[in-house]
Formats: C-alpha cells, structure tokens, sequence
C-alpha cells in the first residue's frame, strides 16, 4: 500500500506538513463555528416560539413519528463511528479501508434520508406542510403552523448539510483509492470527518427537541 | 428663498424638557473632549512637526498604565451618568401617569388613525387637551410604523399583531407635526398628520362639533352579540367559557400554571389566538377569530369587556375570556 | 541585522510582473492579486453607490419629491445602503488592504488558504452581481434592512433574488475571515510574537472574529425571510402567528456588529499611519492591541439599541444601554493613544496622515453622538431621524472612509510601485473633509428637529438645512472623483516607488515595492516589536535575513 502511495503535496506557501494539517484543522473549526452561529439563529426561533405557543408545539411534536425518528438518530450516529474509522485509516495510510469506511458512512447518511423523506411524505399527506393547504386537528389558529415551520426548516437545512456531506465523502472516494492521503497528509479526509460529526451532533440537538419534547402535554 | 431654518424643534411637553437637559449635558461634555483632543493634536503638529528628513520620535520613558487608567475610568464615569440619567427619563416615558386619558391609534399604509375615549375618531389629525397626561394604545393593521411626535420627543413603533404604548403630557398649544419613523413602504413620508393641542375647553368644544372620521364601527356591545361572543361569556351559560364581568385588570391562572393580567394585551390575543393562553378549567374550544375581525373591532370589543361591571355575586370563577363556542 | 533587504528583491519580478493576460488575475491564487480584484469590484460598487446618494440628495434639495416618484426614491436609498454596507464597506479595508497586507505584515508567503480566499471573491462577484442585476429588473423597496413584514408579505421588487446575492456575499466575508485567523495564528515568520504584530493585523483578527461569529446568524435571518416571502409561511408574520421583533433581533446581532467589521480595520489603519508619520512607537501598544478585541466582544452584546423604541422589554433597553456605553471606552482609549503616540513624535503631514487626522476629527463626532444614541432618553427623540443617518455616516463613511482612503495611499506605493502626486492628493483629502463634514453635520440638526430618515418629502422648513447638506454632498462627490484621476494616472506616469518611501517599519517596507509573488527575497526572521523607530533611524530596517 505504501508503494501505491504517492507523495502528500505540501502546498508552496506552508513551510511543513504540520503547519499544513494544524492551519487545515484550525479552518474547519472555525467553519464549523460560523455553523454553530447559522443553526443557532434557527435554535433561537424554536426557543421564542415554544415559550410562546407550548400547546402547538405539543400538538406539533405528537404529529412526528418518534420510532422513525429514533431509527434515524442511531443510523447516524453509526455513521460518525464509521467516519472516525475512516479517518483512523487515513492517520495510518490505507488507502482502501478509508474508501471502505467512507463507503459505509455514505450508504447511512443515505438511508438518513431515505427515512427522512418519507417522513416529509408523511406530512405532505396529512396536510401538514405550511402554507394556504396547511390544516392540523384541534386548531384553526394559524399560529399552529408555526411549529411546523421549524421542523422544515431546521431538518431540511440539517439535510441539506447531510446532502453537501455525500458530495464531499464521494469526492474523497477516488481520492483515497488512488493513494492521495498519507499519514502525512490526510486533512481533507480529516476536515470531512468534521463536518459529518458536526451535522451528527446537529440531529442529535433536533431529535429530542422536535420529537420529544413536550410531547405528552397535549 | 429660504426663509427660515430653525435649529430647535419646539419643546411642548413634559418629557421634552426633560430630553433636552439630558442632551445638553451630553453635547457639552462630547464638546469639552472634542475640543480638548483637538487642541492638543494641534499643538503636538507644531510642537512636534518634523524638522530633518531623517528624525524619529523620541523615546517616552516610564509606567504609563496610571496614565491608560485615567482615560478609561474617566469616561465610563461619564457615559455611566448618561446611562443612569437616560434611563430614568426611558422608564418615565414608558409609564402612563394613572391618571392619563386613553386614547387608540391605529396605524396603516398610510395614515394615522386615531379614536378619542368618548369614541370620536379622526384621521391624521389629532386634538388633544392640554396639560392633560394622554395614554396611547397603539397597533398597526399592516407593516411596522412608528408613531412620533418631535415637540413632546415622543417616538414608538407601531407593530402587527401587538400593541405598543406610549403617553405623553403637552405643555403648550398649538400645532406640530406628527411623523411616521419606520419605514413602511411607497407613502412612508406621507403618512404624517398634525397633533393640535387645545386649551381644556375648546377642546371639549371640539369634541362635540362635527362628525367622527373613518367609518362607523359597531359598539363593542354589538359586537359582543354579533360574533355570537355572549352565548358562552355570559353568567347564566353552563360554564363552557369564563364569565367576563369585572375580570380586566385582575390576575388570572392558566391551564399550564402561569398566570396572566387581564389586560388589552392579554384580552386582544384571546380573541385572535385563544388556544394560546387558556384559562384554568377549560378547554381550548373556543376558534380563532384571525381574519375575521378587525383591529379596530378588537378594539371595541376590549373596550367593552373592560367597562363590564363585575359579576353580581354569581358563583363562577373570575377568569378570563379563553374558552366557549360561538 | 544582517543583510539589507533592499538590495536583494530586485531580483524577483514582481507579483504584476510574474504572469501576464486576464487569466493570470482571473484564476490568482496570489493574495496580493486578490487584493486588486477586490480593490477594482469595490470601486465600481463604490461609484455606483455613489451616484444613488447624489440622486438621493438632489431630490432633497426641495422638499415635495419632484425628481422621481416615491416608489423610485425609495428603491434608491435600499440599493444604496445595500450596496455601500454589504458591497464596499464590509469588503472595503479587509478584503482590499487586508487581503494584500497581512501576509506580508506577518512574514508569510500567502494566506493559509490561497483558493479559498480566490472563491471568496468570485462569491462577492456573484452575490454583487445578483444584487445589481435585481436593481437592473427593478430593485427592491425595503431598506436595507429587511424588516418584517414589510420585506416579507408588502414589498415589492426582486427581494428573493437580493436577499440571495446578499446571502452569498456574506459567506464570502465569512470565509474571508476564517482565511486571516487561520493565516494569523498559523503563518507567521520567526520572531513575529503576538506582541510584535502591527495592530493593523490585530484590528483584522477582531474584525476576522466578528465576520465568523455575526454574519451566519444574519445569512439565516435573511434564509427565512426568502422562505417565509417564497412559500407564504408564518416566520416572522404575525398573521401566522410570527415575531417581527425576532427578525429584528436576529437581523442587528449581524449588523450591529458588521459596524465592527468597517471600523475596526480602519481603526487599524490608522495605528499605521499615526506611528508611521510621526515616528515612534504607538503609545500603550496592548492597550490598542485589546480594545479591538474588546470591542469585537461587548459589539456582539449591544444589538438591542436599535430597537429601544421597537416594542422590545424597557428592562432589555436598560440592559443594552448599559452595554452600548462599554463601547465608548475602548473607542476612547484608542483615540487617547493616537494622540499620546503624536507626542515627541517627528510629524510630518503627509497625504495619509491628513486622512489620519480626518479620521480623528469625524470619529470623535461619530463615537459621540454614537453615545448620546445609547443613552435611551435621548434616542427616544432621536431614534430613526436624520440624528442616526448622521451619526452613521460620521462612523461607516467618515471614519470608515477616511481610514480607507488613508489606508491606500500608505500602501499605493507598495502596492503599485508608483507614487502619486502629492499636491493634488492633499488637496483631494481637504475636499473630502470639507465636503463630508458639510453634507452629515446639518443632518444632525434636522434630525434632533425631527426630519424622519427614508423621507421622500418633508415639511418646508426643513429645507435650509437639507440644501446645505446637499451642497456639501457636490463638494464630497469631487473630492472623492479626485483621488480616482490622480490615483490611475501614477500608474502610468508615476515616479517608480522605492521599498519604502515613508521610512516606515514593518516588514512589508523591507520588500520590493511592488512585492515579488512570495512577497520575500528570503524568508524574513523578526528581531524587534512593531513600531521600533526610536531604538533605530528609519533607513536602518528590522532584520530581514535568514
């Protein structure tokens, strides 16, 4: 494997391979810092609605399908195990294992949202997409909507991250199985792995507060 | 051509003054600084100008942290009385003398509405006593506004879906400009009236003479049989809503625990979004009456819920409107 | 001290020289190259907000509106906030001055991440021309500030396709940002300490800080209010049950502190320029090193001033005015050492250190009237008149410019390796001051008299004070025009700048003028603090030597 390896390029303007990984993993933090503050405005919004209108939430929450939810959580957080192996097999230079695992990430981030669409289909059905169609048992009051509002918004920007996460993991793929990533230089491996357990811990925010919470008030 | 800039606004109600000292002060003290650094600036040009191609400054020996201190305590001492004196005339502004006049104001692309408490309404005009305190109970049918009247420093903004209030006390007749402050579309700067202060007779005089502006509306009485309100808030009902006699002002219990004040706030959004603040022992039947009721019939109906004398000893929990079935 | 560093450069070409034809510029990693795509898209975002603040103001010259209709008047002053706050302003000094600067100012040979700092600016482009490209269709009404539900449900115009352009432009500032921290923490040369950074590097990493932490939360605010205007859903509407003064709440915790973004840099600029002209070391260097920081930190605290008199909690005023009034302290104590630093100094009243002493007199009369505007009685009168567009333009325009304008004729030299002509720069820098002072000062005027912002018409009296401001603002227009002409003739008739034609420190006057591609001959290794003029004469350098 380590013949097939070619050697990591270590960009003109770093002086080193450390200055190279420290400045790549610095970026990607600070990355995900800007995300914490895109999805906190969203956190935010959830927050002042549900101190304002805690019994459409729980109408809301009841809507949701907690086993789907619950089988979805586990699927990814399986995934961020399979993404650290992926990494782990980067720090040590296989190039086909890292394939291998970022394939087994990628196939249940896919399944995420194969689930996650037909809970969207659900709500299509039952007419609980927001909007002049939108109609919930127990209220006329348009407020309803509201918590509805968030759950579309808050997962569909959770899968939208999901979604730019494949395309960054099946860019990584030929990468991989043609030996660009060294114990060296793997920052690219690494800097997706970020990502994907930052999208991970995102879900792990919204499942509890869309699906459970308040959910046996009504 | 031009013929004449004022370079003060008039002063003509109790805050104005008020405002204006505060400002002064402010102004003064930036004026003291300013000058000051800019002397000094000036004087280190000359002192310290550059006399061959080649000099560099000199050297400052010495702990200059005293120094950085100095000019860090001394003006947060300074911004802090600004801070303190500001809020005390803030929270004043916020608070309706108890005995003011309460007056609605409804704001709308573009025009000002306005209703007096005896119930005459005018359109971007605005009569008022003098030396009277004036509440003003304020909502917006549309975009955000903002209700302003620079001679008494009077600014709030007028929103959707809420009210906003404001008070003021007009020390001198005569006339001045009323002002949309908040962007709010094509005719923003038209939406602008003329507030006229009246000594207290004349305007009882004018209250009388001619019709109210802005369309008839139905008595909050009318309203209350009308929109079928009285078949489920009325003591002899078999309790499917709370009874609403001598209920505003008081404090109520909701389902979830809090508790609320029955006030135009609270009585408003029980109308609109009842399911959102339910009353102890009820359920959550009554609709929404959303888009079916205008702001100004809103109004009425607060007006009249308010004025309901308290129940004659009945024996039904002293609740707020939040339950029932038209 | 070893070799001298002027000897050596001359050997590499220059980073104009390296590569020739459009394609080298267009698909540049070179940082310094990226500079001038910036320097050249800001400028044309620059004039054409500029010639909306001349229409602006010549229909305020009367007070009946009889230039255009109100609906034209109102899409004028939307696109010229939006294109001066989100087009010039936030880019102006980081991602022109900054992005050539703080490499070289640190020892490095590039920023951390050339091709992200690339598709930075290929994201401004796109997100700019989006925004232009809705003007050209119609434009939008809102106001640069989107609030609901006006933006959302009433406005007319393009609005989805600007809150897009703006959208994507933020992401370029955030990526901006991320590129100085990484490039800040991790590229710096031998020797360069965080105590020996020029605080022009430090005013960018608190600024850096701000665009990572402020502008994602305004890209969601803006997020759903697209949304909420495209599937006619219940965010912000109280219709359907939403909070205008949410939007408002997500919407100033960005903007407030994207002010931040456009001082501090020219905050930092002008510790270059004070300590460049006049010699010496800036006085109570981690003083003015912190209170960048500082201000960075409380500005993200104070967003609730705008909205005193928004129906917000009178306690949530009382809090932020409280908060708004730490600000003063720093923004002082950064005053005081400019001033301090001219002390024994060796001042000499070059064109840059006009634009510092401009900077000076404009900031003092922004940052004072920025706090008789957090004091909650006062802006209870003043709130949303001409008070605020007055006091905004003494902080973005005048002192943000000033900086700007002082920023690039310290560095023309370097960047171009052309001088310009010293007569007529200064006299472009007095017609500035001159012209600026004469169109914002009336505005405060009017404003404690109540002339309302966003007005197209206004009550006769006013009119004086608003002819007055448009004079001044025909004075400001050719002042700015002046800088333009002189400017683009050095480049071709220009006498050839040396290294350092200030006698200034810092390492990028030990460099060529203009830099070669790395920015160094060789690698440099410091051995002093910034701003050690005292210790050595100004043609001795810092080390530069291997």
């Amino acid at each position: 494997m380590a013949s097939e390896a070619r050697p990591a390029p270590l960009a003109h303007h770093f002086d080193d391979y450390d200055q190279q990984r420290e400045s790549a993993t610095l970026g990607m933090w600070l990355f995900l810092a800007q995300e914490v503050m895109f999805f906190g405005g969203l956190f935010l919004a959830y927050t002042v609605y549900r101190w304002k209108y805690p019994a459409f939430f729980a109408l809301g929450s009841n809507q949701l399908d907690v086993p789907l939810g619950l089988a979805n959580t586990i699927v990814l957080i399986g995934s961020s195990l399979t993404m650290v192996l992926a990494v782990r097999a980067a720090q040590l230079g296989k190039a086909r294992q890292i394939a291998g695992w970022i394939g087994a990430t990628m196939a249940l981030g896919t399944g995420f949202l194969v689930v996650k669409g037909f809970e969207y289909h659900h709500k299509w059905v039952h007419h609980l997409i927001p909007g002049a169609g939108f109609h919930i048992e127990g209220t006329t009051d348009p407020a309803a909507q509201t918590f509805f509002v968030l759950y579309f918004c808050m997962t569909g920007l959770h899968a939208l991250h999901m979604i730019v996460g494949l395309g960054l993991l099946a860019f990584l793929v030929p990468k991989a199985l043609r030996g660009d990533f060294s114990a060296e230089n793997h920052n690219w491996v690494e800097g997706v792995g970020l990502y994907w357990h930052f999208v991970d811990v995102i879900w792990i925010f919204l499942f509890p507060l869309l699906y459970l919470l308040g959910r046996h008030h009504a | 051509m031009l013929p004449n800039a004022p370079v003060f606004p008039p002063v003509s109600s109790t805050l104005a003054s008020k405002v204006d000292t505060l400002f002064f002060f402010t102004l003064g003290v930036s004026v003291l600084f300013s000058v000051a650094i800019v002397a000094t600036i000036a004087a280190f040009i000359v002192r310290y100008r550059r006399r061959r191609a080649d000099e560099t400054g000199q050297e400052i020996k010495g702990n200059t942290l005293l120094l950085e201190l100095a000019w860090s305590i001394v003006p947060l001492g300074l911004v802090m009385i600004s801070f303190f004196w500001g809020a005390s005339i803030f929270f004043e502004s916020a608070r309706p003398p108890a005995d003011a006049w309460s007056f609605h104001v409804y704001g709308k692309q573009w025009m000002w509405k306005v209703e007096h408490p005896e119930g005459k309404r005018e359109i971007n005009e605005f009569h008022v006593p003098v030396n009277q305190a004036v509440k003003l109970t304020m909502t917006s049918e549309d975009v955000i506004h903002n209700f302003s009247v620079p001679a008494f420093r009077l600014k709030m903004d007028v929103l959707p879906g809420r009210y906003s209030t404001a008070w003021f006390r007009a020390t001198k007749t005569g006339t001045y400009h009323i002002f949309c402050d908040q962007y709010c579309g094509v005719d923003h700067s038209k939406m602008v009236g003329k507030i006229h202060v009246m000594e207290p007779q004349d305007y009882k005089r004018w209250l009388v003479s001619g019709t109210s502006a802005g369309g008839a509306v139905a008595s909050g009485e009318e309203l209350f049989v009308a929109k079928a309100c009285n078949t489920c808030h009325r003591p002899d009902s078999s309790a499917r809503a709370p009874v609403l006699d001598g209920v505003f002002g008081k404090k109520v219990a909701l389902v979830d625990g809090r508790t609320v004040t029955v006030d135009e706030s609270y009585v408003r959004e029980s109308i609109l979004s009842p399911a959102t603040k339910v009353v102890q022992g009820y359920q959550p039947i009554m609709p929404t009456f959303q888009g079916q009721i205008s702001e100004e019939e809103v109004v009425q109906l607060i007006k009249y819920i308010r004025d309901l004398p308290p129940a004659a000893a009945s024996g039904a929990p002293v609740a707020a409107p939040a339950g029932g079935q038209p | 001290m070893t070799a001298p560093a002027t000897a050596a450069p001359t050997e590499l070409p220059s980073y104009l020289e390296a590569a020739h034809g459009p394609k080298s510029w267009l698909l540049t990693r070179d940082h310094k190259r990226i500079g001038i795509l910036y320097l050249v898209a800001i400028s044309v975002f620059f004039v054409l907000g500029g010639l909306m603040a001349v229409l602006i103001r010549a229909e305020l010259a009367t007070p009946q509106g009889d230039m255009f209709s109100s609906d034209v008047y109102n899409r004028l002053f939307t696109m010229h906030g939006i294109l001066m706050i989100f087009f010039f302003l936030i880019p102006s000094i980081p991602a022109v001055l900054g992005n050539f600067l703080l490499p070289v100012m640190i020892g490095a040979k590039d920023l951390a991440f050339p091709k992200l700092n690339l598709t930075s600016w290929y994201l401004y482009m796109i997100g700019g021309l989006m925004t232009f490209g809705s003007l050209l269709t119609g434009g939008i009404d809102t106001g640069w500030t989107f609030y609901t539900p006006m933006s959302t449900t009433f406005a007319q115009g393009q609005v989805l396709v600007t809150a897009v352009g703006i959208f994507v432009a933020g992401f370029s500032s955030i990526l901006t940002g991320l590129n100085f921290i990484v490039t800040i923490h991790r590229m710096r040369a031998p020797g360069m300490t965080w105590f020996r950074l020029p605080l022009f590097v430090w005013a960018h990493y608190a600024t850096s800080i701000i665009q990572i932490l402020g502008t994602p939360v305004v890209a969601i605010a803006i997020l759903l209010v697209g949304a909420e205007r495209l599937f006619h859903i219940g965010v912000f509407d109280p219709k359907y049950g939403g909070d205008p003064l949410l939007f408002q709440h997500l919407f100033w915790f960005y903007s407030h502190p994207a002010v931040y973004i456009m001082i501090l840099p020219a905050m930092g600029v002008m510790s270059e320029l004070v300590t460049a002209f006049s010699r010496k070391r800036v006085f109570g260097y981690h003083f003015v090193a912190f209170s960048s920081l500082f201000i960075a930190v409380i500005g993200f605290l104070v967003w609730g001033h705008h909205m005193y008199v928004s129906g917000q909690s009178v306690v949530a005023g009382a809090i932020f005015s409280f908060l708004t009034m730490l600000v003063a302290i720093p923004s002082a104590v950064k005053v005081f050492n400019w001033t301090a630093t001219l002390y024994k100094g060796s001042i000499s009243l070059q064109t840059p250190m006009l634009y510092a002493l401009g900077f000076i007199g404009v900031f003092l009369i922004g940052g004072l009237t920025g706090v008789m505007l957090g004091t909650l009685g006062i802006d209870i009168h003043v709130h949303d008149t001409y008070f605020i567009v007055a006091h905004f333009h003494y902080v973005m325009v005048g002192s943000a410019i000033m900086g700007y304008l002082g920023g690039l004729h310290f560095w023309w030299p370097k960047i171009t390796g052309r001088m310009y002509d010293e007569f007529w720069s200064k006299v472009g820098a007095l017609l500035i001051f001159v012209g600026f002072n004469t169109t914002f000062f009336p505005q405060f005027i009017l404003g404690y008299l109540g002339m309302p912002r966003r007005y197209h018409m206004y009550p006769a009296e006013f009119q004086t004070w608003n002819v007055l401001s448009s004079a001044g603002a025909t004075i400001l227009g050719v002042g700015y025009l002046i800088p333009v002409i002189y400017l683009l003739w050095s480049l071709k008739f220009g006498a050839k700048a040396p290294a350092n034609p200030w006698g200034a420190k810092g390492l990028e006057w030990q460099t060529a003028s203009p830099p070669p591609v790395e920015n160094f001959a060789t690698p440099p290794v410091v051995t002093e603090e910034a701003y050690a003029y005292e210790t050595s004469a100004p043609a001795k350098e810092v080390t530069v030597g291997v």
